[in-house]
């Protein structure tokens, strides 16, 4: 990644930061600790990576994203505005009556490919995309996002196991491993660890990569399948929060709310870094 | 039905290149000739339905016709939220067939028994409810539900079910189908069930009392204009079906009598009550326990009649 794409990748995320605070507090909404952990992988993601455009939304050989976890989709929203999937005035309109943005990702808006918002739904559904693309020889790869709580959920690890069995290496997971949940610490409610090992003991390679640096996201994500005839698993090491000194690797914030000054600060923060 | 439908699938298979059959680890013995025939738009996902229904509605939104079959609950409520949130909100094109609807797997105790699918089906936004109620209705039913575009649940018998229909039929979404004619009241029924109702109508002729039968295969959409015509032209309704009463075929058929201002119809409705079957014993039998063979319909249409 040269300097210019450097840049443009952490301006871009720096945007997906500010929206997501300002949505968050307009909608008196939660989860913006889960967007801000993703909102440095979704630049490099949408710009570098994935062969997706808003000029070929319903292409068949664009690549898929799916979102499995939904409550942190503010991020992914702000980011397809940013690329011209939809108006960004639409962001404005983000948890409010008649809105154009709901809480939890909807396939209703352009450039999303699927719904969720209910744990453990993306990663099968992922699977049967990989499957028919498969069957058809398509060239397209396809992508799905978890996390901590979606990898608590046991169809998520149905969907793991399939993947392994059949030699899916068209189809790649990443993780926002940020490895706090709703209610507290991952490690003291399903502690995961070591993920990674687990899941290579299915049949998947997987690696880890530090999920706020562009660099290093793109360089797990430009050589993928990670091993041909295996699923590829890139766990990003992520801070729940991240961007926020007040948010950073507190569980309280994928819930809290934002008062006017908690914003001004956090925007300030969000600002002022590199 | 068992038979009829996987024989009728790999027929349309055969032509449509766009069918996937996506299974749970059910279907031994009638599943093989899909399997070995198109490999490649087969899999056995193992014994993990949420992830079944997750598969089949990410093969559907490819552009293809992913069927989920298992038998009893299995593709259904073990994975609603799969069914709805995946298939149905997405508006996927995803079958879900179920073998042994009701308590067609009776003696398997209250796990296998199918009996609150209908109503849980039916209040999903998208989803068409059939239920066909022998052979030749179960290869109609298949033919449509694969014409169609869009979710679809599909309650199929298991084996050896009786013919109900003598002719040939006119099998359309949102349409019944006309057994027998009468006028003194009509027994609407669903599924294998039927055959009882057939049997009590034609018994009842010789009592002085014709009934108008109707097979009323597809719940969702429902077949209004039989309904009310049953209202207006004959002397009541009964609703027989294998299912538990609240929410079922009687519910759905209760909802169209009072929306279109036939409520003061005398109407009786014939189904599980509101338990788990807990006796043990074969389909037929339990029908018998419950009230809902031969005996039973041609009770209720008397006593609705004040013929008892």
């Amino acid at each position: 990644m040269d300097a210019n794409a450097l840049k443009r990748c952490r301006e871009l995320a720096k945007t997906i930061r500010r929206h997501c605070l300002q949505m968050v507090y307009k909608g008196k909404s939660g989860h913006i600790g889960s967007m801000l952990s993703t909102a440095d992988i979704y630049p490099v993601l949408y710009t570098r990576i994935l062969n997706v455009s808003p000029e070929r939304m319903k292409d068949p050989a664009r690549d898929r994203f799916l979102l499995s976890k939904g409550h942190g989709g503010a991020a992914l929203l702000a980011c397809l505005a940013e690329l011209g999937y939809f108006p960004k005035e639409w962001l404005d309109q983000y948890y409010c009556d008649n809105g154009k943005l709901s809480g939890h990702i909807s396939h209703h808006v352009p450039g999303v490919e699927f719904s969720s918002g209910s744990l453990g739904h993306g990663l099968p559904v992922a699977c049967g995309m990989a499957m028919a693309a498969k069957q058809s020889g398509g060239t397209q790869r396809i992508f799905c996002m978890s996390s901590d709580g979606d990898l608590n959920e046991g169809s998520t690890w149905e969907a793991i196991m399939l993947a392994g069995q059949h030699h899916w290496d068209n189809l790649t997971m990443l993780v926002d491993y940020n490895r706090l949940q709703a209610l507290g610490s991952s490690k003291d409610i399903i502690d995961l660890e070591p993920l990674c090992p687990k899941l290579e003991m299915f049949g998947w390679r997987a690696m880890e990569a530090d999920g706020h640096d562009p660099q290093a996201i793109e360089a797990a994500l430009s050589t993928l399948p990670l091993e041909a005839g295996r699923p590829s698993a890139v766990i990003f090491r992520t801070v729940k929060g991240k961007g926020v000194s007040f948010m950073e690797n507190d569980y309280k914030w994928h819930y809290g709310g934002l008062t006017a000054e908690l914003l001004e600060q956090a925007l300030r923060e969000v600002e002022a870094a590199q | 039905m068992r038979k009829a439908f996987n024989q009728e699938l790999l027929q349309i298979a055969e032509k449509d290149p766009r069918v996937f059959m996506i299974l749970a680890d059910i279907g031994y013995g009638e599943i093989e000739p899909f399997a070995n025939r198109f490999p490649d738009r087969f899999i056995n996902c193992g014994v993990a339905e949420q992830e079944m229904t997750g598969v089949a509605c990410g093969v559907a939104m490819e552009g293809n016709i992913a069927i989920t079959y298992s038998i009893a609950n299995f593709p259904t409520i073990r994975c609603l939220e799969q069914v709805r949130n995946d298939v149905c909100y997405h508006n996927a094109n995803v079958k879900i067939v179920i073998i042994g609807g009701g308590v067609s797997y009776g003696e398997l105790g209250v796990s296998h028994h199918s009996t609150e699918d209908i109503a849980i089906m039916r209040a999903l936004p998208n989803m068409v409810v059939l239920v066909p109620c022998d052979c030749k209705e179960t290869r109609a039913a298949t033919r449509a539900m694969m014409a169609y575009e869009g979710p679809v649940y599909f309650r199929c018998g298991y084996k050896n079910e009786p013919d109900i229909h003598e002719e040939d039929i006119d099998f359309r979404i949102g349409g019944s189908i006309q057994v027998r004619e009468g006028h003194d009241a009509t027994v609407f029924f669903a599924g294998p069930v039927g055959i009882h109702a057939k049997e009590a109508v034609d018994a009842l002729v010789a009592e002085g009392i014709r009934c108008r039968l109707v097979s009323l295969h597809s719940i969702k959409p429902i077949d209004k204009e039989a309904i009310v015509r049953a209202a207006r032209e004959t002397g009541g309704i009964v609703v027989l079906e294998e299912h538990n009463i609240c929410g079922g075929v009687g519910g759905a058929v209760a909802e169209v009598l009072m929306d279109e201002g036939c409520g003061n119809v005398p109407f009786r409705r014939l189904a599980l009550p509101d338990l788990y079957v807990t006796k043990v014993g074969s389909q037929g039998w339990l029908q018998e326990q419950y009230g809902l063979g031969k005996a039973g319909v041609m009770a209720a249409v008397k006593s609705m009649l004040g013929r008892s």
